[in-house]
Formats: C-alpha cells, sequence, structure tokens
C-alpha cells in the first residue's frame, strides 16, 4: 500500500502525470479529496451512530416541544375551526354589527360546535382578548338548539311530507343537480350527516334531519333556488324567522361591534395577537394599540426580570469572585474542604433551601430577631426582606452562587502562580500585579459564571414564586400561570418566546462585547 | 571589569534554611556569596533545595532563618516587587492577554517611566534578543524560543543588576536549547549582569557557568568553576551527578599524601587519588572517568595497577567509541575513546587489561 501511494504519487516513466494541474491524485487515480472523504466516511458514521441516542432524545423531549411552543405562540385555528362558516361569512361583510348571512352561518356553525362541544373552547380562547367571550358563548351555545327555527321544518313537512323522511333526504342530498342548486343546503347537510355518525354514532338515513339543515334549505329555496330532483315548494307565504334578531334577543351582546371585531381579528389562522399581548398591546378594529393603563403588566415584568437577574448575577460576582480565589490558591487539601462547602447547597433540595430563607429573611424570622435584639433596629422597624424583590435577590444569589463560583475557580486553576510570581519579579506590587495580570486572565471565567448565572436567573420560577410575593416574582412565574392556570397556552408560549429571544439577544451582544471564546468552563 | 568587582559578595545567603512544614528542612545551613557579575548555577536533582532558594532569593518564599543580603542590605523583609530583580520563569510567564511590546513595557510601566523612553528601552531589549520584528504579536503566536528570548528581554528590560533564571530552557528541544545557552551566557557577560542560574541539566551548568553550586539534600555539595567540578569533584555525589561516571567499591589499604591504594570487593588493586577518605580501612567508592581509562598498556605508567576486563558491549557513537565493560564485578564500566585512525576498536567478548593514571582515580566517600 505505502509502495502504491509512493510510485502512483511521483510521475514515473512513460506513465508520468502532471502533477502541477489538476485535482491531487491518490495511488488509484480517483481524486484524493474524494479518496479522503471516503476514508473518513467510517469515523463520520461512527461518530454519529454514537451521538445518536442522545441526539434521538434531544430531538423528541426538547427540539419537538420547543417547536411546538414557537407554533403555539402564532397558532389561532380555533376561530376558523369552530365557526368556518361565520368566518367565510364574516370576510364578506364589513359593517360594524354584520348582517342576516353572516347571523344564518353563526347559527349552522354554533349548532354543529355545540353538538361537538367546541364552542365553550372558543369561548375561552376569545375571553383572553376579550371579556365576557365565555359566558357570551356558553349561553348562546346552550341556547341555540331552541331557537325557534324549527318552523321552517314544520312548514316544509306540511307542504310535501317527503321532507319527513330522512332516507329521502339521503337521496336528494346525494343527487349532484340538487347539490348544485342548493349549496348551502348541501352544507349543512353534510355537516349534519357527519355529526350525526361521528357524535351520536347514528345513521344519518334513519335520524331525523336537524332544524338548521330545513333553516339552510328554506333560506336556498327562498334565494330562487329550483333543485331538480325534489318536490317544488312554495316558499314565499312561509312564516319566517331571523337569525340575527334570535341571536341579539338571546343575548344582547350580539348586537354590539366588541364581539365581532374580535372575532374579526382573530379570524385568521396565524395570529402575532399572542405576542401583542406579551408586550401589553391589542389588536382593535384601528389596528395595533396599547392595552388600557391596568392591563400592562408583561413588560414591567420583563424588565423587572432583566434588571433583577443582573442584580443576582452583579451579586453572584462580588461573592463568587474572592471564593473561588481563595479556593485557586488553597492548597489541594484544605480547597476540597472548602469547594464541599461551596457545592453543599447542590446536595440539599432546592425547595428546603428557598424555605430555609423564608424562615431567616421573615418580619419575624430569624435575622429580624437577631437585628431588634443586638438593637440595630427597634421592634416596630423590622426589616421587610421576604415577599419582595430583596427576598428574590438575596435568596437566588445564595442559589446561584455556585454556579458563578466553579467556573471561576476552574478558569482560576489554570492561571499558573508565575504570572503574578512574574508581574511582582518586574516590581508590580500586589494590586497592580492583581488588576493588570490576574484578572485579565479570569474574566473568562467572569464570563462563563455570568452567562450560566444570568440565564438560569432569567428563567428561575421557584424561588422567586416563594420569596417573591407580588412584586419580586420573575416573567416564568407569569408563563407558568398561563401553562397550568389559565391555560392561555399561546400566550405563554409567546411570552416563552420572547425569553429566548431575548436571551439569545443578549448571548450575541455578550459575543459582540466580550467574544464568546472568551468564556471558559475550564483551565 | 568583572574580575575587578569579585572581590565584595554582592549576593550573600547567611546560615540560611528553610522548612515549610515545621519538620523538615528543605535547605539546610546554606552559606553562599556571589560576586557581582557572575554567572552562578545551581544545579541538583529536583527536591534539593535549590529551586526553593532561588525563590527565597526572589522573595516568593521566606527564610525561616538566617539572611540574605544584596549589596550588603539585608532583604528578608523586603517584598518582591521592591527588590528589582529580574527573573526568568521556567513556563516564560509571558503575559497571554498582552502583546509581545506590552509585556515589555510592563516592568517599565509600573516604574512610571514615561512613554518614549519606555518604547526606546523596549525596542532595545527586543533588538538585544533579535525579535524586534515580533513586537505586535501575542506570545502564543510565538515559538517556545521566540518566547524564551522575549522571556529574557523582559526580565532585563528594567536593567537589573541581578537576573534569576529558573530552568528556563528546560522546555526547548536540545537544539534550541543549545543555541540559546549560549547566547544567554553571551548577554549576560555583555551586560555584566550577576546571573543566578537554576537547573538540573549539568551540560547547561558546565557550559554557562562562572562556578556552579552543586545541591543534594538541601546543602551545596560542592561550589567550584565547571572543570574543577568535573575533574576533581568532592565527593561521590558530585562525581556520579555531574558527567558520566565508573565507580568501583573497596577498602583503603595503602594510604599516602597523595596516593592510596584500594582493595576491591573483587580482591583487586587499584592507585588512586585520596580525596575524601581519612585512613587504612575506610570503605571507599573509587570514581573514574569513563575518558580517562586506557587500555593501551603502552600508555600506563610502569608499575601501575592494571584490572581485568572483559569487553560486552561496543557501541559506535561517531566521534566517540564507548565501550562497556565487565570489570571487578561491575559490568557497567563504561569507557570512552576518540575515533582516531589509530584507535582500537574493542570486541565483544575480548579479554583486556585497563588502567589510568593514580590522580585520575579518586578514592571518595561510600556515600
Amino acid at each position: 500500500m505505502a509502495d502504491a501511494t509512493i510510485s502512483g504519487g511521483m510521475p514515473t516513466g512513460r506513465e508520468a502525470r502532471p502533477v502541477t494541474s489538476g485535482p491531487m491524485l491518490a495511488a488509484d487515480g480517483t481524486p484524493l479529496r474524494a479518496s479522503l472523504a471516503r476514508s473518513l466516511r467510517r469515523q463520520k458514521l461512527r461518530a454519529l451512530l454514537l451521538i445518536a441516542p442522545l441526539l434521538l432524545f434531544i430531538l423528541v423531549t426538547f427540539v419537538l416541544p420547543i417547536g411546538d411552543m414557537l407554533l403555539r405562540s402564532v397558532q389561532n385555528g380555533i376561530v376558523a375551526d369552530t365557526l368556518p362558516r361565520t368566518v367565510a361569512a364574516l370576510s364578506q361583510d364589513a359593517s360594524e354589527v354584520p348582517g342576516e348571512p353572516v347571523f344564518d352561518a353563526l347559527y349552522t356553525d354554533l349548532v354543529i360546535a355545540e353538538e361537538y362541544k367546541r364552542h365553550t373552547q372558543l369561548g375561552t380562547r376569545l375571553n383572553y382578548e376579550s371579556g365576557g367571550a365565555s359566558s357570551l358563548f356558553r349561553g348562546t351555545g346552550r341556547a341555540v338548539g331552541r331557537f325557534e327555527t324549527s318552523i321552517y321544518a314544520d312548514q316544509l313537512r306540511d307542504a310535501d311530507p317527503a321532507f319527513d323522511d330522512s332516507a329521502q333526504w339521503a337521496a336528494w342530498m346525494a343527487d349532484p343537480g340538487n347539490r348544485d342548486a342548493l349549496p348551502q343546503t348541501a352544507d349543512a347537510y353534510d355537516a349534519w350527516a357527519t355529526l350525526t355518525t361521528e357524535v351520536h354514532g347514528d345513521d344519518p338515513a334513519e335520524e331525523d334531519v336537524g332544524d338548521f339543515v330545513y333553516a339552510a334549505l328554506y333560506r336556498d329555496l327562498a334565494a330562487g333556488s329550483r333543485p331538480p330532483a325534489m318536490p317544488a315548494v312554495d316558499v314565499s307565504g312561509f312564516e319566517t324567522v331571523t337569525a340575527k334578531e334570535l341571536f341579539i334577543d338571546d343575548d344582547d351582546a350580539w348586537g354590539e361591534p366588541a364581539i365581532w371585531n374580535t372575532l374579526r381579528a382573530f379570524a385568521p389562522r396565524v395570529t402575532p395577537g399572542y405576542y401583542l399581548n406579551a408586550v401589553d398591546l391589542q389588536m382593535t378594529p384601528d389596528g395595533i394599540a396599547p392595552r388600557a393603563e391596568g392591563d400592562r403588566i408583561y413588560v414591567q415584568l420583563f424588565i423587572r426580570t432583566m434588571v433583577m437577574s443582573m442584580l443576582i448575577t452583579a451579586s453572584c460576582i462580588l461573592l463568587g469572585y474572592p471564593v473561588a480565589y481563595l479556593l485557586a490558591s488553597l492548597p489541594m487539601r484544605s480547597a476540597n474542604l472548602l469547594m464541599i462547602l461551596v457545592l453543599l447547597p447542590f446536595w440539599t433540595s432546592l425547595l428546603v433551601r428557598t424555605s430555609a430563607w423564608k424562615v431567616l429573611l421573615q418580619q419575624q424570622g430569624v435575622i429580624n430577631d437577631l437585628l431588634v435584639w443586638v438593637g440595630v433596629i427597634g421592634n416596630d422597624g423590622r426589616l421587610v426582606m421576604i415577599n419582595n424583590q430583596t427576598g428574590t435577590i438575596i435568596a437566588m444569589t445564595h442559589i446561584l452562587l455556585p454556579f458563578m463560583i466553579l467556573p471561576l475557580y476552574s478558569v482560576m486553576k489554570g492561571i499558573p502562580p508565575s504570572f503574578v510570581r512574574a508581574a511582582k519579579s518586574l516590581g508590580a506590587n500586589d494590586w497592580t500585579a492583581f488588576w493588570r495580570v490576574y484578572f485579565p486572565q479570569s474574566v473568562p471565567g467572569i464570563g462563563a459564571g455570568s452567562i450560566l448565572v444570568f440565564i438560569l436567573s432569567i428563567g428561575y420560577y421557584i424561588t422567586p414564586e416563594l420569596v417573591g410575593g407580588t412584586k419580586g416574582v420573575f416573567i416564568s412565574n407569569r408563563i407558568a400561570y398561563h401553562i397550568s392556570d389559565s391555560l392561555n397556552w399561546g400566550l405563554a408560549a409567546a411570552l416563552g418566546t420572547i425569553l429566548l429571544a431575548m436571551v439569545l439577544l443578549l448571548y450575541w451582544a455578550y459575543d459582540k462585547l466580550v467574544g464568546i471564546d472568551n468564556v471558559k468552563l475550564g483551565g | 571589569m568583572v574580575q575587578a568587582s569579585r572581590d565584595a559578595a554582592f549576593v550573600e545567603f547567611d546560615r540560611v534554611q528553610k522548612s515549610y512544614d515545621g519538620q523538615t528542612l528543605v535547605v539546610k545551613d546554606l552559606n553562599l556569596s556571589i560576586p557581582k557579575g557572575e554567572f552562578l548555577t545551581m544545579l541538583g536533582p529536583s527536591g534539593s533545595g535549590k529551586t526553593t532558594c532561588l525563590m527565597m532569593l526572589a522573595g516568593f518564599e521566606t527564610a525561616t532563618h538566617g539572611e540574605i543580603r544584596i549589596s550588603g542590605r539585608n532583604i528578608n523583609d523586603v517584598p518582591p516587587h521592591k527588590r528589582g530583580i529580574g527573573m526568568v520563569f521556567q513556563n516564560y510567564a509571558l503575559f497571554p492577554h498582552m502583546s509581545v511590546a506590552e509585556n515589555l513595557a510592563f516592568p517599565l510601566e509600573v516604574r512610571k517611566m514615561d512613554r518614549a523612553e519606555r518604547e526606546a528601552k523596549v525596542k532595545r531589549a527586543l533588538d538585544m534578543v533579535q525579535m524586534g520584528q515580533f513586537a505586535n504579536r501575542r506570545p502564543a503566536q510565538l515559538s517556545g524560543g521566540q518566547q524564551q528570548r522575549i522571556a529574557l528581554a523582559r526580565a532585563l528590560v528594567f536593567e537589573p543588576e541581578l537576573v534569576l533564571m529558573d530552568e528556563p530552557l528546560g522546555a526547548l528541544d536540545k537544539q534550541l536549547r543549545e543555541h540559546m545557552q549560549f547566547e544567554i551566557k553571551h548577554i549576560a557577560d555583555n551586560l555584566g549582569i550577576t546571573v543566578v542560574y537554576v537547573t538540573h541539566d549539568q551540560t547547561e551548568a558546565l557550559t554557562m557557568s562562572d562556578r556552579v553550586a552543586v545541591f543534594n539534600d538541601g546543602r551545596i555539595q560542592q561550589l567550584a568553576p565547571p572543570d574543577e567540578l568535573y575533574e576533581a569533584p568532592v565527593n561521590s555525589f558530585v562525581a556520579q551527578f555531574i558527567g558520566e561516571n565508573n565507580t568501583l567499591e573497596g577498602i583503603v589499604t595503602v594510604m599516602d599524601q597523595n596516593r592510596c591504594v584500594v582493595r576491591l570487593d573483587s580482591g583487586d588493586e587499584i592507585d588512586a587519588k585520596p580525596v575524601n577518605v581519612a585512613r587504612v580501612g575506610d570503605r571507599t567508592k573509587v570514581s573514574i572517568r569513563p575518558e580517562r581509562v586506557e587500555f593501551n598498556k603502552s600508555r600506563l605508567q610502569p608499575g601501575a595497577h592494571t584490572l581485568r576486563a572483559r569487553v560486552e558491549e561496543f557501541i559506535y557513537m561517531g566521534d566517540m567509541f564507548r565501550t562497556r565493560l565487565s570489570v571487578a564485578g561491575n559490568d557497567e564500566f563504561i569507557i570512552k575513546s576518540r575515533n582516531a585512525p589509530d584507535q582500537t576498536r574493542l570486541q565483544p567478548g575480548q579479554e583486556i587489561e585497563i588502567g589510568w593514571l593514580p590522580e585520575d582515580c579518586r578514592a571518595l566517600d561510600a556515600a
């Protein structure tokens, strides 16, 4: 093999190859690049196989959920899915309170949604955007089955008994001519047939056709349709009801523009609504506008999360740097003992530690008692150190301190003592040697620790929840609230996405300012 | 000029002791006086206390007992940055976050020197080590040898009178190391500075130094110029530590002023020069340098004692022949002979007789 390579590479005798032109060739005449790629393929495959389980795990448990979250933050299919006919009709109607066709479509949609029990979900969803929507949909959903549209069914049956025959209906609706002539009827009948099969498990050819199908047939016939394969009925003399009146009779809110504006705003399948909401804005008919003064909470919460995370990071640097320095300069034995003390918090439950801070910091707690006993403060001047920002900062600094000390320590451990010695031998006093020589080399550790602490604290949840009160909570607590209590997952996803974007932005800024290759976790 | 200033001791160690743990002494009763302009090397195996001595001189370790003086002034309580001693470290200790020029300017900056003067001195120092064009590089962009030059320039740029070097060439390959040995020596001679150099490499010590202090077990075993150290080691440790050395063990049977006879454990008798033996009956280790062993009988003095030897191995080394012999029960006995046209090439298995001049064979302590 080695021989072949040599003779192949060298221009020998009559088979001499031009060496300078063209790609480099391997011994067998294939391009060297291809040859190299082939020989590396096995290695690459092996590497891929080694990481495959983790890759799969991360993909399933991490990448997909995050992707789902990103989608949820803009996804808004519920209006279009629950009220498809209304959305279609609404797009033709620009008036503040829409006209009859929209209400007819809403009637059909709501009857079907009620059967599927989907109208309450829609109500809950729209309630995030416009108060009262939930009860409006719940109430009207209950009432819609009793709307007096049965008069159309009765009148049609009176006109021709064939309209009472379910099997006959099925035959009519199978006829393409009829379907073409009666678009609304065909649509309503199909929806009714599907729901009869799906929800009740019955055969549509044997069940009584729903009133809303008769109503749709009346509308088609009243509009002048003449179905070819159906008894001709003159509907001009029929007694009528209008869906609009029925709805407004049931609840005045249907006659107000508010609910229609909301429906119009959230009709598209993709919406910026959650994001607007997450930055205290809202969609109005006049475009995007700020929320009412009292409803603005998120921007302030984001700012508070950032500022407090920075404060926590700064206190971690101030407290952690000297400790890490001591750790790195002590002899191994004592350093190990000290390291155990630093790591001790890792071995106790987070809840226990946080609860301990509650005991320590509360107004009747250990620290206040001590201060009163010493006489620093009076009994009526006990400090409020918990259920506010102070509590959150103190407890989180304590909890996150090891994340600052560890990277600092490992970076400092990698700085040979000879650097400071050299500086001193060159005439620098202790402070100059530290500040000019030691400190710059420990900056990567500060960087690594700060990124770690900042990113951890920005998304911290348990500790602010327990000791933060109302003033000391973070955005993550709000996200958790929307995930588990208000069930507004879209908003939670939007808040989470903004948080993620902010972290990435800061990371980018950090890279620009400090340089990410200046981050070291080990020496 | 150098010679004139030698009388006054510039650096003095006076009964210096050092202990790290309060139980054992790393440096035991060190007395050493170094005149101005001398290149003194502290040579010894690791753990012999040589680096500790250097660190005490630099001020990074404090002596537990005794005084260290520079120009007659006790510096025991002077912090390192006020001692004005240049130092070159084993790993160079160039500040990685500063450029070469910034590294060199550092000692001048902390001395509050103004910018123009600083730049001139930095340039001069860089030119001295032929690194003028590397001023704006980072240390990491330099090779080991280049870093070494910069470290040297940095230790010299603020013109200290005393420069300490702690195994500065340890990390370089052999060829570069030899080259740098000469260069450091020349620079030191040209500047007339006093250098205290620590190494465990005896060749380095021999080639560079005015005097070498051989350390072992916390004490200076011998303090002498290189030639004396090699040719006249005062004890077995020095004999074995410096250069290649053949050792034979035995008992002194005849003792004169300049000559003694040693009966080896095998029963053979040899001539030797008594160095570290007191009286007849003492056990001794005799030390003979490989190049001083003679197997050509005609070159030996009449009446000289000879030993029978068997050739075990013949190694051709180009300029030299190195032959391993089995002599009086020692089969690691080495002789070296110059590769000259008339030189005999010994064959393995061959039986020969070897001898030497009595003054080349030194009877030392048995330790």
